[in-house]
């Protein structure tokens, strides 16, 4: 009888609940719980017993210590986020002008695209992980391990920064332009979701405004920056928070976590260090976002 | 006598905008023919870069140990040989691990595509209080770094127990779930696995862009909601399903955070391929039948042999690749994940 008293907007809202109901459950229990329970932990010693665990609560102690008295945490979480601020720039350059190259008409597109999502399927820390330590038992240090991927990139910038450094171009812009070559397979790998996402945003762009601008006599540069930058411009915010995102991934500091709660075994810092790394992304993509989304031009 | 001058000056003028035409005409064709050049050369170059380390896997995967010190040869190897193939093969374990691989990723990969897009369903198309807030948990899912929640969910799965069900139903203490499919298999199927949160996104997306008539037409036809998701909207879904299923696969499968987190005693691709070298250096002097003797294994035979491994670890998905390509590039653009 209840039943039939609910209006058709109340009976949507329960079909709705329903739906998301199975997210929900895991969204309480496999999310929200160990997120709570992960900031107790960072305020607290976590001594694991055969059956379970019990909590000892020592206040700010362990981000005094993550902070301060662990030797590598502060540079490895600064180190990191400087790299994501660096990378960020190219990554977004590069997938921009890749997809409007692949977004123009040529013979073999289709090839192109192809091999250009190709990183897309093969990025695997797994790999990465299993080259580098080969290298590394190959040559017995790390060091020696990092010049020879270095070397074996075969390509000597220091080329091009003497000669953009005797053009008169300020030195930090040579720095940034003459690593982004060096890491170039670095950068081609990291963008294969950016290119998808600019190029499915080039083709939302109505061919009518290139016409329109075409008559009226505009170059392709000025049809570029007039039609198709405002017009993907949502996109690069898109694109912007899904590379901050996409580098927690195998960054050095998750790994620097997930050292500290296995190996040595010390939960509560592992979690203060987590959330330390949290608070600092968080911060950036909130003032990145900010930053970008005052420019960016909504069509609709 | 006015008029043959016009008509003088007149032709003077077309010829010279017959000059201008043609000479505009073939500066527009050069330049247009440069930038085809110039986008040739940069796409074969960026492309070269992207297969090359492939093709050099390829490469070292049919090179016998001879050629090694051979400084002549790129890439194409004098002696060709299957020796690092199957010694590969035999120290991966690589059939029963790429089925054990296999049958969890597609697990979780089916599991995360059905959960994900019932919530994204549901958060498209219904209206119910606290919508808004819901789906911006959505978004924390994406944007929260997994590694905030590893060491809670080690601990949880450490000692499985929804509700104390276990303990009140066997007096026992939680199961211990660690070391099998099921962590990954009980996120996913909750919505909350890997990159779960975007999968619901781009579900939520495509259903919002689907008009509304097809519901109303369903419901005034007698579908209930239930009925209408399976019959009318999953159908039309194909496009963000292909999506979702192609990236969860992917994803999952190359995902080494939480096979390490949750599996790293189980036979996964993952973990397999990154203790490779490890392995190698161990069973290579067996497989070359100089065990026990003093004699160690050429270090350049062992990165061999692992290149070879790496090249059998990611050949399924290359394969995988091969035939579902022109879905990928398209899929993102009819998702609507842009609009």
């Amino acid at each position: 009888m209840i039943r039939m008293r609910l209006t058709l907007s109340q009976r949507r809202a329960i079909l709705g609940i329903f739906f998301i109901l199975p997210w929900l459950i895991g969204f309480v229990f496999l999310f929200l719980a160990p997120l709570i329970e992960s900031i107790r932990f960072s305020f607290s010693k976590l001594i694991v017993a055969p059956d379970g665990f019990t909590l000892q609560f020592i206040g700010i102690a362990n981000f005094r210590e993550a902070l301060a008295v662990d030797p590598e945490f502060n540079r490895v979480l600064t180190q990191s986020v400087l790299e994501m601020l660096y990378d960020v720039p190219m990554i977004l350059f590069f997938s921009l002008f890749m997809a409007t190259l692949l977004n123009q008409k040529f013979r073999g597109r289709s090839v192109a695209r192809a091999i250009f999502f190709l990183p897309v399927i093969l990025a695997s820390g797994a790999v990465e992980a299993a080259q580098q330590s080969g290298l590394i038992q190959m040559t017995g240090s790390v060091q020696a391990a990092e010049d020879l991927a270095q070397q074996q990139t075969g390509f000597d910038p220091m080329m091009v920064v003497r000669m953009l450094g005797n053009a008169g171009i300020p030195e930090w812009y040579v720095d940034y332009i003459s690593s982004a070559i060096t890491r170039i397979y670095e950068i081609i790998s990291s963008s294969g979701v950016q290119i998808l996402i600019f190029l499915a945003a080039l083709q939302s762009i109505p061919s009518s405004m290139y016409e329109v601008a075409k008559i009226d006599g505009a170059t392709a540069y000025e049809m570029f920056w007039k039609i198709t930058f405002p017009m993907v411009s949502p996109l690069i915010l898109t694109n912007v928070i899904y590379t901050i995102i996409d580098s927690f991934g195998d960054s050095p500091v998750t790994e620097r976590i997930y050292q500290t709660a296995f190996q040595t075994q010390n939960f509560g810092l592992s979690a203060a260090m987590a959330w330390l790394y949290t608070l600092s992304v968080s911060l950036l993509l909130i003032i990145v976002g900010f930053l970008i989304s005052r420019r960016v031009f909504y069509h609709n | 006598m006015a008029a043959p001058k016009l008509l003088d000056v007149r032709g003077k003028r077309l010829e010279n905008e017959g000059y201008v035409i043609r000479y505009q005409r073939i500066r527009n064709r050069s330049m247009s023919w440069l930038w085809s050049l110039f986008r040739f050369v940069l796409i074969l170059g960026i492309g070269f870069i992207i297969i090359r380390p492939i093709l050099q896997q390829i490469s070292v995967a049919f090179k016998s140990p001879e050629d090694i010190y051979n400084p002549t040869i790129y890439m194409i190897p004098v002696h060709f040989t299957l020796e690092n193939i199957k010694n590969a093969l035999d120290i991966l374990n690589y059939w029963p691990l790429l089925r054990n691989t296999l049958l969890f990723v597609v697990s979780t990969t089916l599991m995360a595509t059905a959960s994900c897009a019932l919530a994204g369903y549901g958060f498209a198309r219904f209206e119910f209080p606290g919508r808004n807030i819901l789906f911006a948990c959505v978004i924390l899912t994406i944007l929260i770094p997994a590694s905030t929640l590893m060491v809670p969910m080690y601990l949880h799965f450490r000692n499985f127990d929804v509700f104390n069900l276990v303990t009140l139903f066997t007096g026992r203490e939680g199961l211990n779930l660690l070391n099998t499919y099921w962590p990954s298999i009980i996120m996913a199927a909750f919505g909350v696995g890997l990159k779960s949160g975007l999968y619901i996104y781009i579900f939520r997306q495509f259903f919002r862009g689907l008009p509304k008539e097809i519901e109303e037409a369903a419901l005034i036809d007698g579908a209930g909601g239930i009925r209408t998701f399976l019959m009318i909207m999953l159908p039309n879904a194909i496009p963000p399903i292909i999506t979702v299923l192609l990236f969860a696969f992917v994803w999952q499968y190359n995902d080494t955070f939480y096979a390490s987190l949750f599996m790293t005693n189980s036979e996964l691709m993952a973990n397999s391929v990154a203790a490779l070298p490890a392995n190698v250096n161990q069973q290579l002097p067996r497989l070359l039948g100089i065990e026990g003797t003093e004699v160690r294994a050429d270090p350049n035979h062992v990165a061999m042999i692992v290149d070879t491994g790496v090249l059998l670890s990611i050949a399924p998905l290359i394969i995988l690749y091969l035939f579902v390509q022109r879905y990928f590039v398209e899929s993102v653009e009819r998702t609507g994940i842009v609009g």
